[in-house]
């Protein structure tokens, strides 16, 4: 099935973008957003190889959806520029909307139609050529196992179900980039770790590049390249093994009977920056597990539990942004405000 | 030249006349769609002006004495005609407000064609559901006494497409600006009760005081609702004086205009909507 139709072969792909590789697939320089009290993206620089899994990480209210909007051209950026699969977000607007796939963050489809009805409808809008559009309808409900309920009424569909459905309409048109917005968010852990199976098979058979935006640091391991992205800054840009690589230390949670004393002692004894984080004394230290017979021996304060663990993404956030991005969630709910669909549903 | 076979033709999204035309039509057909699906919606858009007609006009008529035996509910039947393609209308227009909380309005937004097709699309669509909910009612006319002439009736549909596309591109333009469904029922409450009570469709607005015969004649619906009445009229073989009473047509001064010029202006007001609302929609955000 999937190699009767490849619809790339037939349109959308501009002659001046090599298939190569060579050309990026999404190259944004200085790109800023400011709304009217809020700076919501500050000047964020950086370039997405064809083929690649882009994510960006980062708490609610850091700037993801805002950039996700800017580079799906839904919003025009305040300066700076962005390129998406060669074309200009605000100078070659429809251009870039043809050749990008969207999945958002809250569903966007119409319940009183069939999931196939959703998808014909999208398929009329990108001018899908009618030729294809029953083989091409079929191959992506097939790929997210819901061809046999394409007939069904999306209302009756669960919350992964539709999920699914956007994703397969997202790829209806064969974009080169696909964006998802939080794509597995308010899922439950099964949907989610089938969602991402999906997403991986796409690459492997579309080859298209796919964005992606994320606040779960295990979803964030799926991706070939993360950037952290905090207060609308990128404060990091790598694959997530050379950004934990870069670390180099284990990370150590202590409960105490005393915390406060407890990093007191660990800043005069052992020169080691601590603080509290969800409710843990938490530091970095190399080689952990020697650290932790001297703890025992000189703290001098009593110790209830101790965790000591290789590096993860959540200490790549933490290293970079001094806070967890659970914490960063909590300090940043009132950024929601700049959050663009939030903007969009507030007004107009 | 065998290398320019394999170079994938280079399309310019939404820049022919054919992709425009396609999205056109598939947001026409969604409206049908979705009425087709909401049984409950068609009926409940039909009882009011089944209502309107034959609980409301029937009671009024009781009170209203009137020489010959006149059917008061014969004078109500275009003005409900009116009714019912007012309420369809706005209803359909409704939609993109509940669109915009669903999101499925960004779906469309986002998509790589001219905003004009949405927004034609969606006013066609609400036009051809409420000329047919129309049609359904004129369907009833031989109950209240006006008889099923083919030219009559085909000149009836015409003007309810007409005022319903115009009602739809009204409500499609202050969809744009309103983001709740709540505020839409509020301006719903505000803006079309009046229209409605003001267009002559229920009573006749001749003797009304001055104040109010003014607010009639800035009502966009009278001259919707006056090109109706005149039709089924011309069907009707009655005393003058009734007919003076209850199709006394609108004036301004002395002018008693014709219905060539009524419509005109109904497709004017359309038009004037409608480009409002296009312009509305295109905005950048």
């Amino acid at each position: 099935m999937w190699q009767a139709v490849r619809v790339t072969q037939l349109d959308t792909r501009p002659v001046t973008a090599p298939r190569d590789g060579a050309a990026p697939a999404i190259a944004a320089r200085e790109l800023r957003k400011t709304y009217k009290e809020i700076e919501a993206v500050r000047g964020v620089s950086f370039e997405v190889a064809t083929g690649e899994i882009f994510g960006f990480l980062g708490p609610n209210g850091a700037g993801k959806s805002t950039t996700i909007s800017m580079l799906c051209t839904l919003v025009n950026p305040s300066s700076g520029q962005a390129h998406v699969a060669g074309y200009d977000v605000v100078a070659d607007q429809a251009r870039v909307r043809q050749r990008i796939g969207l999945v958002f963050q809250d569903t966007t489809l119409d319940d009183y139609l069939t999931a196939a009805e959703n998808l014909r409808f999208h398929a009329e809008l990108y001018g899908v050529p009618r030729e294809v559009v029953a083989v091409r309808l079929r191959q992506v409900l097939e790929m997210v196992d819901l061809w046999d309920r394409r007939d069904g009424l999306v209302q009756t569909f669960s919350g992964g179900m539709k999920r699914r459905l956007e994703i397969a309409r997202g790829l209806l048109h064969s974009p080169t980039v696909l964006f998802l917005d939080e794509p597995t968010v308010g899922l439950d852990p099964q949907t989610r770790s089938h969602i991402w199976s999906y997403i991986q098979e796409l690459r492997r058979r579309e080859q298209i590049t796919i964005f992606l935006t994320t606040h779960y640091m295990d979803e964030a391991e799926y991706c070939d390249r993360l950037a952290i992205i905090d207060n609308g800054v990128l404060v990091a840009i790598d694959t997530p093994e050379v950004l934990k690589a870069s670390i180099g230390e284990d990370r150590v949670e202590l409960h105490t009977e005393d915390d406060q004393e407890a990093i007191s002692r660990l800043l005069q004894q052992f020169q080691i920056t601590a603080q509290v984080s969800e409710g843990a004394v938490t530091f970095h230290v190399p080689l952990g597990e020697q650290f932790v017979p001297r703890l025992f021996a000189e703290l001098g304060v009593p110790i209830r539990s101790i965790r000591v663990a290789r590096p993860t993404l959540d200490d790549v956030f933490m290293t970079y942004t001094g806070r967890t991005i659970r914490d960063a969630e909590v300090t940043g709910s009132e950024r929601l405000r700049a959050n663009p669909w939030m903007r969009a549903r507030g007004r107009r | 030249m065998a290398v320019a076979a394999e170079v994938p033709v280079v399309r310019v999204a939404g820049g022919r006349t054919s992709d425009d035309l396609r999205a056109l039509w598939v947001v026409w057909k969604r409206e049908l769609i979705r009425f087709s699906r909401n049984r409950m919606r068609i009926a409940t858009s039909l009882a009011q002006p089944v209502l309107f007609l034959f609980i409301l006009g029937t009671g009024l008529s009781t009170v209203i004495s009137t020489a010959d035996h006149f059917n008061f509910r014969t004078f109500m039947f275009p003005g409900v005609l009116g009714m019912t393609v007012l309420f369809t209308s706005i209803f359909s227009a409704i939609s993109i407000v509940w669109d915009r909380e669903f999101g499925f309005l960004r779906e469309m937004l986002v998509a790589p064609v001219h905003r004009w097709t949405l927004v034609l699309g969606k006013c066609l669509g609400g036009a051809t559901v409420a000329t047919i909910q129309g049609a359904i009612m004129l369907a009833l006319a031989g109950l209240v006494g006006v008889p099923y002439n083919p030219v009559m009736l085909l000149v009836l549909l015409l003007e309810m497409m007409l005022t319903a596309f115009a009602l739809t591109a009204f409500g499609v333009m202050l969809a744009a600006r309103i983001s709740d469904v709540q505020s839409f029922q509020v301006v719903t409450q505000l803006f079309v009760l009046p229209m409605f009570f003001l267009s002559g469709a229920v009573f006749p607005v001749t003797k009304l005081p001055a104040w109010l015969g003014v607010l009639s004649k800035l009502d966009p619906l009278s001259y919707a609702v006056d090109p109706l009445r005149k039709e089924v009229f011309s069907t009707l073989s009655i005393p003058p004086v009734i007919r003076h009473t209850f199709d006394p047509g609108v004036s301004w001064g002395a002018w008693n205009l014709p219905v060539g010029f009524e419509v005109g202006l109904v497709a004017l007001a359309a038009a004037a909507m409608l480009a409002v609302a296009i312009q509305q929609f295109s905005r950048p955000s």
